[in-house]
């Protein structure tokens, strides 16, 4: 295992935001659902990975395509597990990591700058078993790429997504989770981004019973940023969770976060936690996140928590912001004063909440299909007579 | 011919201390044709007058009944009120974030016909209606409203009422907020819409500033959730002179 330079030189922080973490799987109790990070997770629809259920299950069809350039290695042993600085803080995440038989790695070469997005696509056929993936994904110095993980069909999949972004390097990871109703989903990913570099994250969450993704960025130096955007679209009885922590462990650095989701029907449930570090070292940073929920039906909950600790006040900007809210009557008032039904003055809103973000994701021909998406989510209402 | 008469309208809003009654029995008749408009003081009931017959949620009608051209507007939704023909041109236009302006007016254009306007002519027609409010070509491809100033947004209605070219238009406020440039701007988009065949006008106002540029046929001067007095366009050069003190005092 990798032990990184870079958590010595930094202080110990006295902070829930940042739990010890271990490789080794037994220093992480089974979760019971009382702790802070589990209490709004429905542990019993986990199929059991949380706690000792095998997870070697291989149904599923994995494909790559990318530009030449990109090299792809599978590596059967545990020379990357930790390589971005990610120290398992929980126990699907220590588990999966350990149970990770291979570790796919995707190299994006220095000063390369790709001419397409690098696909990797992961086609689940079936739940029974559960699996555990382990993926690093590194981007060389001054490198330039987009990388599109998408996540499809049936599974109960725990994986860990190490992402390494060197010195001047721009990387854009869209993570897309268009599961079937049945799948459940425990992700983590962790990024360390260079001196100067560029990380965009956007994680979209459209299918699955239970998704959870744990995403977490430090700097490995100054003049990093990251940049944060989720989209997600909770139907009824699905659960899906964000948790964030952004270390701002050197100074210098910027961090922006933007996650909207929508919930319609009986028990959706969104958790967002948005959490940020400022550490003493940490001078001259800016920070900034924001979290915006819209209820379109009764029966949903959203709950949204963002937390900011500060250990230096040598800072260009820290803020953050969160809503939930229905359907704002003045909106939907205007518009149906100019001839537009009540359902589709909705879909409007709906369109254009999303439309904001959906325009930053900056990969054209992903931006048409999940608009596509979120419209086919909305029609799903509508027949459904709920809207 | 096309008529729109209010009736005996009745409404109220809830607050805190319960139902408030805010209109108390409003008559009146405009014909196509003709431009009427509404005065008063603040609180005297005008933008209730407006939201009221235009089926905003927040209003509570008590009594009485609007028809156009002989059907009841109060049974119906804002939608339907729209698609019958009445259009209400906000004090404060709303703005919608994500959705741009083309997509709101093409929606809005299809709703209100029935059809999809043809493409060909359509974006034709946007930009000219845009152009003639002064505003960039630009717009459509802006946020319904969002990051517009002040006159822009006035200026956005009208070139909503412009493409849309409903029977009844009622302007709640239009003038307020407008520097004398925009104004005329404005007045003469009015204008252009009431000179078309068959159009009524209900302008709500509370100064006389924007009478200068369009001309009602019936001035109406509310106090107190009623009609005070109605007259000619002269009733408007009366109040712009000694201002609505007479009214009030007599409402007392």
């Amino acid at each position: 295992m990798t032990a990184e330079v870079l958590e010595g030189a930094l202080e110990k922080i006295e902070s829930h935001l940042h739990p010890e973490g271990s490789f080794d799987v037994d220093a992480h109790e089974v979760p019971t659902g009382r702790e802070e990070i589990w209490r709004f997770t429905p542990l019993k629809r986990l199929r059991g990975i949380h706690a000792d259920a095998p997870l070697a299950g291989t149904s599923f069809e994995a494909s790559f395509d990318a530009p030449g350039n990109v090299r792809a290695d599978r590596l059967a042993d545990d020379s990357l597990k930790g390589v971005s600085g990610l120290v398992p803080w929980d126990r699907i995440s220590a588990r999966a990591l350990a149970e990770s038989r291979t570790s796919l790695a995707v190299t994006i070469p220095a000063e390369a700058v790709l001419e397409r997005p690098v696909f990797v696509t992961i086609k689940g056929t079936g739940t029974d078993e559960a699996t555990a993936a382990h993926l690093v994904i590194r981007a060389e110095k001054f490198s330039k790429a987009t990388v599109v993980l998408r996540f499809e069909g049936s599974m109960t999949l725990a994986d860990n997504v190490e992402i390494v972004v060197e010195d001047g390097a721009q990387l854009a990871v869209v993570s897309i989770d268009d599961w079937a109703d049945d799948a459940v989903h425990v992700g983590h990913r962790h990024v360390r981004v260079g001196r100067d570099a560029h990380f965009k994250h956007v994680d979209i969450t459209f299918g699955g019973d239970v998704v959870r993704h744990d995403t977490t960025a430090d700097y490995a130096g100054p003049g990093g940023s990251v940049e944060m955007l989720g989209l997600y679209f909770a139907d009824a009885g699905q659960h899906i969770e964000h948790r964030l922590f952004v270390d701002h462990t050197a100074p210098k650095t910027k961090s922006h976060v933007v996650y909207k989701g929508a919930l319609q029907g009986e028990k959706a449930h969104t958790v967002w936690i948005g959490n940020v570090l400022i550490r003493k070292v940490a001078e001259g940073i800016e920070t900034y996140e924001e979290n915006r929920n819209l209820v379109l039906t009764d029966g949903c909950q959203a709950d949204s928590v963002p937390n900011l600790e500060i250990e230096t006040g040598e800072i260009e900007g820290a803020g953050h912001a969160s809503a939930t809210a229905r359907f704002d009557d003045e909106q939907l008032f205007y518009l149906r004063s100019r001839g537009i039904s009540e359902k589709e003055a909705q879909r409007l809103v709906v369109h254009g909440f999303f439309n904001d973000l959906i325009r930053q994701i900056g990969v054209p021909e992903l931006e048409e299909s999940l608009a596509a998406t979120v419209e086919a989510e909305l029609a799903k209402n509508v027949h459904a007579g709920v809207l | 011919m096309s008529t729109l008469e209010i009736k005996n309208l009745q409404v109220s809003v809830d607050t805190e201390d319960g139902a408030k009654e805010i209109l108390k029995g409003v008559t009146l008749t405009i014909k196509d044709g003709e431009t009427h408009a509404i005065m008063g003081p603040n609180g005297s009931g005008k933008s209730t007058t407006a939201y009221s017959i235009a089926g905003h949620p927040k209003y509570t009608i008590t009594g009485g009944e609007v028809l156009l051209d002989g059907e009841n507007l109060l049974e119906m939704s804002p939608d339907e009120r729209a698609r019958a023909g009445l259009f209400l041109a906000m004090q404060y236009p709303v703005e919608v974030p994500g959705v741009s302006m083309a997509n709101f007016l093409r929606t809005a254009k299809t709703a209100i016909d029935g059809e999809s306007p043809k493409l060909r002519t359509w974006v034709k027609d946007v930009n000219g209606a845009l152009d003639r409010m002064k505003l960039d070509p630009a717009f459509s491809s802006r946020s319904v409203n969002e990051g517009f100033s002040g006159g822009e947004k006035k200026r956005a209605e009208i070139a909503q009422l412009d493409l849309l070219d409903p029977k009844f238009a009622i302007l709640d406020e239009i003038d307020s907020g407008l520097d004398i440039d925009a104004l005329k701007v404005v007045s003469d988009g009015i204008n252009d819409y009431a000179a078309r065949d068959g159009k009524g006008l209900l302008l709500i106002t509370h100064y006389t500033r924007i009478l200068r540029y369009v001309k009602p046929d019936v001035v109406h001067v509310f106090v107190d959730g009623r009609i005070a007095e109605s007259g000619g366009p002269e009733l408007a050069d009366e109040l712009e002179a000694n201002g609505y003190e007479r009214f009030l005092e007599a409402a007392v």
